[in-house]
């Protein structure tokens, strides 16, 4: 017995261990979400984190332990903005035509989630820096950290809400545009896509790419869209 | 072969990146510029078919990169259990409003047919 607890102590201390955990719970997430038709409240996302949380609680490990392994996958969130160009470069003629109406709809869009936010977060009392940590919300979790700092919020609590919002955006994205009478066509496609990449970034994109390809490369489009102007906008409008 | 260096181009754009935007103090993230930077590589074909095999992949598990950060919320438990409840409203609702702003702005601009 004493041998099993040493064991576990060196395991659960080393990067393998959060690097494991993560990957093989997601891919159980995955394959649950994928028996159970993609329905929406069967995010992977979210029940891989409430299974990993759950995971730590009961077994004592802490979260910066965790993170010495589970930061291999974290680190591929830079490279996957960096290819967030590919399906921007497939659709460029179309985007060369649409542009106009693309930019206001990310721009009113960003702008809506934004100050709704924090005018909502003040309006229900919420303290200061946490108000402003809501700013940066439908931009993906690493680029809301940043601009979390440059507002004088709070990052990790940016990240989390981000993170939140992401997954709001992906579990009930559908049944909103389906109230809104969002077609399900080409033209529709484009719509629900980009509103998801738009208001719940990479979780609302990758639901969307699952969902249809043209409506995932929008949502991949409207997130760089949303992370270039969001960067460039809310450190020179919030202060 | 190909995925690899694809994910070399991938890494060499996201460094060049961060040197353009720490360099010159641009508002923007690396990985931003990067992209940006990747947008305009991506004419020519030594950069775009290994980029095709790795960015597809990579964006096909994209939910995966934000399972670490997303666990990350366990450690703001005490945050969460005083506004937690308000918290979640006030998210729940501005996702709601941004998704239907951005929605109907297009779903009007698609059905007058000007695209």
């Amino acid at each position: 017995m004493p041998k099993f607890v040493e064991l576990w102590v060196y395991l659960s201390a080393t990067p393998l261990f959060g690097l494991t955990a993560t990957l093989v719970v997601y891919v159980l997430a995955q394959t649950v979400y994928t028996r159970l038709g993609q329905a929406a409240w069967a995010n992977p996302v979210l029940w891989s984190v409430l299974t990993l949380a759950s995971l730590l609680t009961l077994t004592g490990v802490d979260y910066p332990t965790y993170f010495s392994g589970a930061q291999f996958i974290h680190f591929l969130l830079g490279p996957a903005v960096v290819a967030l160009a590919w399906p921007l470069w497939q659709r460029r003629f179309e985007l060369r035509q649409r542009w106009r109406a693309l930019l206001v709809a990310a721009l009113a869009g960003g702008a809506a989630a934004s100050t709704s936010a924090m005018l909502l977060g003040w309006a229900v009392g919420l303290p200061h820096d946490v108000v402003l940590s809501l700013a940066p919300k439908s931009v993906t979790a690493p680029v809301a950290m940043g601009i979390a700092e440059a507002v004088h919020g709070v990052p990790a609590l940016a990240a989390v809400f981000a993170v939140i919002t992401g997954m709001v955006g992906a579990l009930s994205g559908r049944a909103l545009f389906n109230l809104l009478r969002v077609s399900t066509t080409g033209s529709g496609w484009m719509a629900r896509g980009f509103a998801m990449g738009t208001a719940a970034h990479g979780i609302g994109a990758a639901r969307a790419l699952q969902v249809n390809p043209d409506a995932g490369a929008y949502a991949g489009l409207a997130l760089g869209v949303q992370v270039l102007l969001a960067s460039l906008l809310i450190p020179l409008v919030v202060r | 072969m190909q995925a690899l260096q694809g994910l070399a181009w991938l890494l060499v754009m996201q460094s060049a990146g961060e040197v353009l935007s720490r360099g010159l103090g641009l508002p923007f993230p690396g990985p931003v510029v990067g992209m940006l930077l990747l947008l305009l590589a991506l004419r020519w074909a030594a950069v775009r078919e290994p980029v095709s095999a790795c960015a597809g992949f990579l964006l096909s598990h994209l939910s995966l990169l934000f399972v670490p950060v997303g666990v990350g919320v366990m450690t703001h438990l005490g945050l969460l259990g005083q506004y937690g409840l308000r918290m979640l409203i006030v998210i729940v609702l501005s996702t709601w409003i941004g998704l239907a702003v951005t929605a109907l702005l297009l779903k009007g601009k698609a059905e007058s047919g000007d695209a």
